[in-house]
């Protein structure tokens, strides 16, 4: 076991652990955002830097400072490591940057983007954007494609953090999508819009942190914000079955894996709850699913702004 | 009990006098000070042929505003309704197909877009929340109706017609484009 620092708070981890998931450990603001980072998923990581701290002192055999910023993802800690994350002002400036930099080819069309109200750019811009822009250029532009029946790719506004292929590739036996091109070209595509039909190729939409990838099913039909979250279960052979049903009145919406309060699919036991395609796309009637209560949201997401926590038992009583 | 404040007044129950009893005097009193307000400045207008002034930030009934080249602003995201305190408002959102660019101006429309107006509490919190510079309160007054049903507007009495702009510059400049 190590101990690091990490915004005046001490915390014990093991040896090997990266900065991220030692302030994990800590919780609330001490954690960096993370845009492609997903703990689920091994490989992702190091590139949309968001989540950049700085290294006030390296080690407790070498406590000289890091001169840089270091990528808190990827860099594993080390015994008496001195972190700085909200106590910088350097990385609340460089943080800032990054953003801007995510934003440069970004639509902002959030109005219209499926993904509002629980996007991960949109709450980093939030906290770290500017309310204007700088960019003159003009912004790369893609039309829309299918990427199978049930996937809407919006390439305008992806990010390029490489998580759907990470899902492609250690989820499902086949990857038919990926990153081609390079640099300022580079886009997220099939190639030749080849379908993506494989199982469990509907985690794409789960693990997007931004509206990049969106359910057909669910497209335009509701705002987040208007629907109710409840926790359901299902017995199928395929996924664990345990998933989020958004609805609106008795109509399911949209199924989503469980996500945590970092936008990742939740543990349950040991092993990551990641759902079907049959689950996600095809389960809308409510006769299917075992409903078991309300999901708790933060009350200070938007997703929150119903107060359906105070009509838990109406809502289930209404359900049943 | 001992008042506290010495505001209370007691009731007398004193007999009348003979003037009082008269009645007149009195009838005389009420009937001079009606006949002063004949005299006086008329407080109220003949409605509808004179109207009121409304003030530049009167809000009335709503307008669903169209752009410059005629095409629908409301991208249906739904911030109106949920900055609503009345929940007043309601909408179901479709995807524009091609050859409709001309009638929307973004990739998503309302298909549908209600407000009830019984609901609705002139707030403009509506117009405040729309990113799009669709909703705008204006200067017109909601008319009475006897159906209950009819005062939930519906796009044909919401969106402005095209040949028919409804001028909200004045009132209701937001300064999201700027100075105008």
């Amino acid at each position: 076991m190590i101990k690091v620092t990490i915004d005046d708070i001490e915390v014990e981890v093991e040896a090997g652990t990266s900065i991220l998931n030692a302030a994990r450990k800590i919780g609330g603001e001490v954690v960096p955002p993370a845009m492609c980072y997903y703990s689920k998923l091994p490989g992702t990581g190091g590139k949309c830097r968001t989540c950049l701290v700085e290294v006030a002192a390296g080690s407790a055999a070498d406590p000289r400072p890091m001169p840089k910023l270091v990528a808190s993802c990827s860099t594993p800690a080390s015994d008496g490591m001195v972190v700085k994350n909200k106590t910088s002002q350097r990385v609340h400036d460089n943080r800032g940057a990054v953003v801007e930099f995510l934003l440069i080819n970004h639509p902002l069309d959030c109005p219209v983007c499926d993904q509002a109200g629980e996007c991960n750019l949109q709450d980093l811009g939030y906290t770290h954007g500017n309310a204007t822009t700088r960019y003159e250029e003009e912004r790369r532009t893609f039309e829309p494609i299918d990427i199978g029946d049930k996937i809407k790719l919006h390439m305008n506004r992806c990010i390029l953090c490489y998580r759907c292929v990470e899902v492609a590739n250690q989820l499902t036996n086949q990857r038919v999508h990926g990153v081609l091109n390079r640099g300022e070209h580079a886009e997220i595509s099939t190639y030749i819009e080849h379908a993506i039909d494989n199982d469990f190729s509907g985690n794409m939409i789960d693990v997007c942190p931004v509206g990049a990838l969106t359910d057909k099913t669910f497209r335009f039909k509701s705002r987040v914000w208007f629907l109710k979250p409840m926790e359901a279960t299902c017995a199928c052979t395929k996924c664990s079955g345990s998933v989020v049903l958004w609805m609106f009145g008795k109509e399911i919406y949209r199924v989503t894996a469980r996500k945590d309060k970092y936008g990742e699919v939740e543990n349950i036991g040991d092993k990551t709850a990641w759902i079907c395609n049959e689950c996600r796309f095809e389960k809308k009637d409510l006769a299917k699913w075992n409903v078991i209560g309300p999901r708790v949201i933060d009350r200070h997401s938007v997703i929150s702004q119903g107060k359906y926590e105070t009509n838990i038992e109406p809502t289930i009583k209404k359900l049943s | 009990m001992e008042s506290l404040t010495n505001r209370k007044r007691v009731v007398s129950d004193k007999p009348m006098t003979f003037l009082e009893k008269l009645y007149l005097p009195a009838i005389w009193g009420g009937m001079f000070i009606t006949l002063k307000h004949i005299f006086k400045k008329n407080h109220t207008i003949k409605y509808p042929e004179e109207q009121r002034v409304f003030a530049p930030v009167y809000r009335g009934m709503h307008v669903l505003k169209r752009d410059e080249e005629g095409r629908e602003n409301c991208t249906a995201c739904g911030l109106c309704a949920v900055a609503c305190p009345a929940e007043a408002i309601t909408m179901v959102a479709e995807e524009r197909k091609k050859g409709e660019e001309h009638l929307y101006r973004e990739e998503k429309y309302a298909a549908s877009y209600e407000i009830n107006m019984l609901r609705c509490i002139f707030c403009g919190l509506c117009e405040e929340a729309c990113p799009k510079e669709a909703v705008f309160l204006t200067d017109r007054i909601v008319p009475t109706e006897f159906d209950r049903n009819d005062f939930i507007y519906d796009k044909s009495v919401l969106v402005e017609p095209i040949n028919d702009r409804i001028d909200i510059t004045k009132r209701q400049n937001t300064g999201k484009r700027g100075v105008i």
